[in-house]
């Protein structure tokens, strides 16, 4: 069992592996770090894999180390990822995601009234909570309203 | 909130965009400086403290009484007044976006007052602005130089130190109230809010109150409450709130402050309303010791006045 999972991702020799995202996020993931059609890199996910913890999804960048500030973005969808970063086919660092406590120009605030949905030159910015109550929210710079759920939703 | 501020005090070159960037002492001086230039304000004094100074009224939508109150405040000081004159002549229609606008503008004038339809715009004008930026509203979020003269004429006409207040009408959508409420429980208070249940004040700034250890009592009815507070604040419900025509009747009615329901008022009742009024206080409580919403039209004047010469630098 354990050979034909392993098939379905190779082992990569230099880059980043993001492991543990939180099941179905591997998208959104790749959207969170601006990763689109334009990235020249070898990139591969599995989404609902099989793991100790329950279904996952695991994203590998093949020939990029990605910047903490960057990878601590899956913070916002996925808290319990862990970032892997390999040197020729040795993990050489393995870090859990942290929550930044600010964020720019990765979600999109929900207000529609808000200065940063207009045509004005700026980011949108965000300081970010956690609480035991309400999980993660983001509180929006200019206009101060709080998204709380669906951060997948409004990323950029 | 305001904890980090708490020692943050001088004002020079500081915009005026949110209430929750002051804190408690930081309010207190704003409120003393506007108090020491109330003669001025008043005509009885004068003062040339703005003298050389030229502040910038850029108004991207009508609020006459805003507009008129920081003209009077600047020119009773010495300053002089540049008005943007009307969205359409300018250079908006052209499609400048708001940053061009105040950057430019910033070259001009000493000071910018800002006032502007879209949420969060006095926050991002002030990032492009070489000069002090003081927000007069910015879409439905703030309105600080409202809160600051609420928050004096309670002040000058009652107290503000555990004040027994009720806020009354529209609280879900109303920002003076809500911004009102944060500033208030620097200072401690009781507060009653009135309103119909479909304009209630929103649950998250009731915890946050209670949070911060305010006691909150929530009805719909002024009658229950009239004899226990020190200070009504009133503000208007307005019509287009209510898909229903006849549920506005009716709540309009209920939330109507009359001669009769101040029968049992606290003598020393002041009743409040930033104004404009539409049929929420009849006339004839006008003529009552209670009414101060005139006098608190008034004192928009030397909050605005201390404000301009705090962040121009004029006054330290």
């Amino acid at each position: 069992m354990k050979e034909k999972r392993d098939l379905k991702i190779q082992a990569i020799e230099n880059g980043t592996v993001i492991d543990h995202i939180k099941a179905g996020q591997a998208l959104n993931v790749l959207r969170i770090l601006g990763i689109s059609s334009t990235f020249r890199e070898t990139i591969s996910f599995v989404m609902n894999a099989p793991g100790a913890r329950g279904k996952k999804d695991v994203v590998k960048i093949e020939g990029k180390e990605l910047s903490v500030e960057e990878l601590n973005r899956i913070a916002l969808i996925s808290p319990k990822a862990t970032i892997n970063i390999i040197r020729d086919f040795e993990v050489v660092q393995k870090n859990i995601v942290v929550l930044p406590s600010y964020v720019e120009g990765v979600v999109r605030c929900i207000n529609s009234n808000c200065i940063s949905n207009s045509s004005e030159p700026i980011k949108s910015k965000f300081s970010v909570l956690q609480s035991e109550e309400e999980g993660v929210t983001l509180r929006c710079l200019y206009c101060e309203h709080v998204i709380s759920e669906d951060i997948a939703e409004n990323l950029r | 909130m305001g904890t980090i501020y708490e020692n943050r005090m001088p004002f020079k070159n500081r915009h005026v965009i949110s209430m929750k960037d002051f804190s408690r002492k930081e309010i207190d001086y704003v409120l003393d400086t506007a108090e020491k230039l109330e003669p001025v304000a008043r005509g009885e004094e004068r003062s040339r403290l703005l003298d050389g100074k030229i502040i910038a009224l850029l108004f991207f939508e009508p609020s006459t009484r805003t507009r008129l109150s920081f003209e009077v405040a600047a020119q009773r000081l010495g300053g002089q007044v540049l008005n943007l004159g009307s969205v359409e002549a300018s250079s908006v229609m052209k499609g400048e976006n708001l940053a061009d606008t105040i950057r430019v503008i910033s070259e001009y004038a000493d000071l910018i007052v800002l006032r502007h339809p879209l949420d969060g715009s006095a926050r991002m004008a002030a990032e492009f602005a070489s000069v002090p930026i003081i927000n007069g509203g910015d879409g439905s979020v703030h309105h600080p130089t409202q809160t600051f003269l609420d928050l004096y004429t309670i002040r000058r006409e009652s107290h503000l130190e555990g004040l027994r207040i009720a806020m009354a009408g529209d609280l879900k959508y109303g920002r003076t109230v809500h911004s009102l409420c944060h500033a208030l429980s620097l200072y401690g208070a009781e507060m009653t809010f009135v309103s119909p249940p479909e304009l209630k004040m929103p649950s998250e700034i009731v915890r946050d109150l209670q949070k911060n250890n305010i006691s909150v009592k929530e009805t719909d009815s002024l009658e229950e409450i009239i004899g226990e507070v020190e200070v009504l604040y009133m503000t208007r419900v307005q019509r287009e709130r209510f898909p229903d025509p006849e549920e506005y009747e009716k709540v309009k009615n209920r939330l109507k402050v009359t001669g009769d329901l101040l029968k049992n008022a606290d003598p020393n009742l002041k009743i409040l309303h930033p104004l404009p009024r539409v049929n929420e206080i009849s006339p004839e409580v006008d003529a009552t010791p209670h009414a101060r919403y005139f006098q608190q039209a008034f004192y928009g004047v030397p909050i605005r006045m201390a404000l301009l010469a705090l962040a121009m630098g004029v006054i330290e």
